[in-house]
């Protein structure tokens, strides 16, 4: 195909050429940044936690008398263990994602200073099997660490802990952490085992660098645990948490008893995210649209207009196949100035968002990506308009208009 | 002349009728999107109490160890305050009126058999509170400074409360149970919920929506042992919530009403002399502080969440490729009608005639098409009224963002016509008429 009579004809048109030009480029600088955030956001919508998110109802209990808890707790375990389906239940102080951060720095000697902030779980006996954790190395706390481990100003009065894999890797990296001592405020505890990487409390809130950074510690029952976790099938869940509900409520008529699952917690907890993608990729889609029907509106016009023109050169021997082809490596050429002005724009509104937002540094496939989805578009576009061009009968030349 | 230029742009696009559906969804779906984007936009960073807001400042300290400052860059003052520093800064009274608060999760039990307790939102503070941020009475009034010096077990409710428990009675000198101890109502306010929720800010409630349900003295409360929802811990210890007044941690958020703006050097030269004095005591290693009006505080501290300022952006974004793709659309129409023109330029018609027919014909298809993106507009914010954010019951369209609708559509579409409407008007009449 030969490009330079197309650029010939678009030196003559050239405000309908710098429209579509112009048109496509915005359309890519904000399809990659869009479709960049809907990529980051559907990434933390699955950040994986290893507990057992299927299977898991939480109950929470709230305002009742912290003094009766250690004769009420173990009473509301035994009655939760009665519903039929339920594997294991425990008592717990938080849940991860449950929005209510419980955060302490952790270093590995007794005066290191970090920035992490670390979530901390305090569990009750069985609290282990009930939440689900995998434990990849050292050992569970045992009964005797139960019993034996109070809670005092937001710390344990115990002496061991399980800390997450990249706990491990962070305080201790290359060695075991198994054995080691784990530090806060001057106080210690002995790491009696490494569980896989389970969520903080609130990731979004401690940042990239505490999103795995969690602490479990023993504890015996004690008012601070508002939490039950109770583990069945996840067939059986949602009628876990209505009888458990029901149980707990009948049991502390003072308190005020809720019911969840822990699936419906991590969805509420990325409900905004969720919202979010849903009107990015709206926006995407409806802009892709309008972009699409401009080209076609644009390109139709210029058909119309150089009617005779195809109709001279289809007169002269040009096939059908000639004329297509040129409408598309018109809109080929059209669409590739767009779209490296576009890339370019990307990128600096990226820049300018890394700058003003909690942004990260496009990966630079985003951008050939973006390129490619609009020039296919443009293809696309093209392809009714430039049919009707080459469908345009060489008679045409022999009329006068 | 201009009733005629409307006819004949009105005929000219329905020649067209698609092309001209086209030009108008499309200016309406990008000014749909940029109205309901900016209508949260400019809800979420309006002024909460526009009377006052100038006159009301939130003064920082930094108790915090050198070598473990507040934030990772070490920049940023601690968001609340010590218990011992908000007290002496409230009873050194330098400014006009001035409280300190707290937000708390309180279990309200209502009186009589069956009544199920439940949970609410509950403020701290102190007497100053509701003169400082003009709160509203619907009956009795709030507590004076002597009740909160003897620990009174008084509150105030908020309507909504009220409605709930007392069916919108004067419920003035009846009682309810918070947390397990029974408080007098000494007053009931009327609906009352500043957008932003500026004094929650930092203080563990949210930015937006409605407001809490019971305001009560702090040291009574703290008496009872109620805890507030946000202590951070600046010493070597983890806070000990029991002595929370003595603890080395911030948890309370101190407002000041001052008489003018003028009057903000003199305080803040007040609170680094407290700062220098505290210094020189050893509570303190840096004699850094801070003093924020209202508005630069909430600027300051982003309250605006990023989601929807990316949105409102993306939108604006969206709306110039609309502005763009009409200006295509109009572009092709004119460049197809050279020969109407040529003959309307013959018969006489001047320049300025065709270029403001031109823009008639745009100013139409930005008329319509914002009416038609109001609707869209509508259709955005019934869908933002059933998302799960905290400002969702908010978004709605009021009487000046209606206009503005109008403003923005027929901006853009005249913008949007600039260009067809000049090459339509330069375009020379003699080859037009000779071709034909």
């Amino acid at each position: 195909m030969e490009i330079r009579p197309i650029l010939a004809s678009l030196r003559k048109h050239r405000i309908p050429a710098a429209l579509i030009v112009l048109e496509i480029a915005l359309a890519c600088a904000v399809l990659c940044n869009a479709v960049f955030m809907i990529g980051q956001r559907v990434a933390s919508i699955h950040w994986s936690n290893a507990i057992d998110e299927q299977g898991i109802a939480v109950i929470t209990v709230n305002g009742a008398d912290p003094k009766l808890a250690a004769s009420e707790i173990p009473r509301n375990l035994v009655a939760l263990r009665g519903i039929a389906g339920v594997t294991a239940v425990a008592a717990a102080t938080s849940m991860p994602l449950d929005q209510n951060p419980a955060l302490s720095p952790f270093v590995a000697k007794p005066d290191a200073n970090t920035t992490v902030n670390t979530s901390v779980y305090f569990i009750g006996s069985d609290g282990e099997r009930a939440m689900g954790l995998r434990l990849l190395q050292g050992r569970w706390f045992n009964a005797g660490e139960y019993a034996g481990s109070g809670f005092k100003n937001f710390s344990s009065t115990g002496h061991v802990a399980l800390v997450t894999q990249s706990d491990a890797n962070r305080l201790w990296p290359g060695q075991s952490a198994l054995g080691k001592t784990l530090y806060s405020n001057a106080t210690g505890w002995t790491v009696v085992g490494v569980v896989a990487d389970v969520l903080a409390q609130d990731p979004k809130f401690s940042g990239p660098g505490g999103m795995y950074s969690s602490v479990f510690f023993p504890l015996q029952p004690d008012g601070v645990m508002g939490d039950y976790m109770l583990r069945s099938t996840p067939q059986d869940r949602e009628r876990v948490v209505r009888e458990a509900v029901q149980v707990l409520g009948k049991l502390q008529p003072g308190a005020v008893v809720e019911g969840k699952t822990y699936a419906g917690m991590r969805s509420d907890y990325f409900a905004d995210s969720n919202s979010m993608v849903w009107m990015l990729v709206l926006v995407c889609v409806v802009m892709l649209a309008v972009t699409a029907f401009g080209i076609v509106g644009l390109t139709s016009f210029w058909v119309q207009q150089r009617r005779r023109q195809i109709g001279i050169r289809r007169a002269v021997g040009a096939t059908r196949g000639h004329i297509l082809s040129y409408f598309r490596t018109e809109n080929f050429l059209l669409s590739t100035t767009g779209t490296l002005i576009g890339v370019m724009l990307a990128f600096g509104i990226n820049l300018y968002l890394m700058e003003h937002y909690e942004m990260n540094r496009m990966p630079w496939y985003y951008l050939p990506g973006s390129a490619i989805a609009l020039w296919l578009l443009g293809q696309l576009a093209v392809f009714g308009p430039a049919r009707r061009a080459a469908a345009v009968p060489p008679v045409v030349a022999t009329r006068s208009v | 002349m201009f009733a005629y230029y409307l006819d004949l742009a009105l005929r000219s696009l329905r020649r067209n009728k698609v092309l001209t559906t086209l030009m108008v969804l499309a200016l309406a779906l990008g000014i749909g999107a940029t109205i309901t984007t900016l209508t949260v936009l400019k809800l979420l960073s309006g002024d909460p109490l526009p009377q006052k807001s100038a006159q009301l400042f939130y003064p920082q300290l930094d108790p915090y160890p050198k070598d473990q400052p507040f934030s990772r860059s070490g920049k940023k003052l601690p968001w609340l305050m010590s218990y011992i520093d908000a007290m002496n800064l409230l009873h050194a009274r330098k400014a006009e009126r001035q409280a300190v608060m707290a937000l708390s999760q309180v279990k309200l039990t209502p009186q009589g058999q069956g009544g199920k307790p439940f949970y609410a939102d509950g403020v701290l503070t102190t007497s100053d509170f509701f003169p400082m941020f003009d709160a509203p009475f619907q009956y009795g009034a709030g507590w004076g400074s002597t009740d909160d010096e003897s620990r009174a077990q008084v509150v105030v409710i908020a309507g909504f409360l009220n409605d709930k428990l007392f069916g919108g009675a004067n419920s003035v000198g009846r009682t309810i149970r918070i947390e397990d101890h029974d408080f007098r109502i000494i007053g009931v306010l009327r609906p009352w919920a500043p957008q932003p929720r500026f004094y929650a800010v930092h203080l563990g409630g949210r930015d937006y929506g409605k407001g809490e349900a019971v305001f009560m003295p702090l040291q009574s409360v703290r008496a009872d042992g109620m805890t507030p929802n946000t202590v951070m811990s600046y010493g070597p210890e983890h806070t000990d919530m029991q002595h929370l007044e003595t603890a080395q941690s911030i948890w309370l958020g101190l407002w000041v009403q001052l008489s003018s703006a003028d009057e903000a050097p003199a305080y803040k030269l007040f609170l680094g002399n407290y700062a220098q004095q505290q210094v020189a005591l050893g509570r303190f290693q840096l004699s850094r502080v801070g003093l924020w009006d209202l508005m630069s505080w909430l600027r300051n501290e982003q309250v605006v969440p990023d989601d929807v300022r990316l949105q409102a952006g993306m939108a604006l974004g969206f709306l110039l490729i609309c502005v763009v793709n009409t200006v295509g659309l109009l572009l092709a129409k004119c460049l197809r009608r050279s020969r109407e023109i040529g003959v309307r330029r013959a018969l006489g018609a001047s320049r300025g005639a065709i270029f403001l027919q031109f823009m008639v014909e745009a100013g139409i298809v930005g008329v319509a098409g914002g009416v038609l993106g109001l609707g869209f507009a509508e259709l955005g914010l019934w869908g933002i009224r059933h998302q799960p954010a905290q400002y969702a019951s908010l978004a709605h369209l009021d009487l000046s963002m209606f206009l503005f609708t109008f403003v923005v559509a027929l901006v853009s579409s005249l913008v949007a016509g600039l260009l067809p409407a000049w090459r339509a008007c330069v375009v020379a009449p003699a080859p037009q008429l000779k071709a034909s």
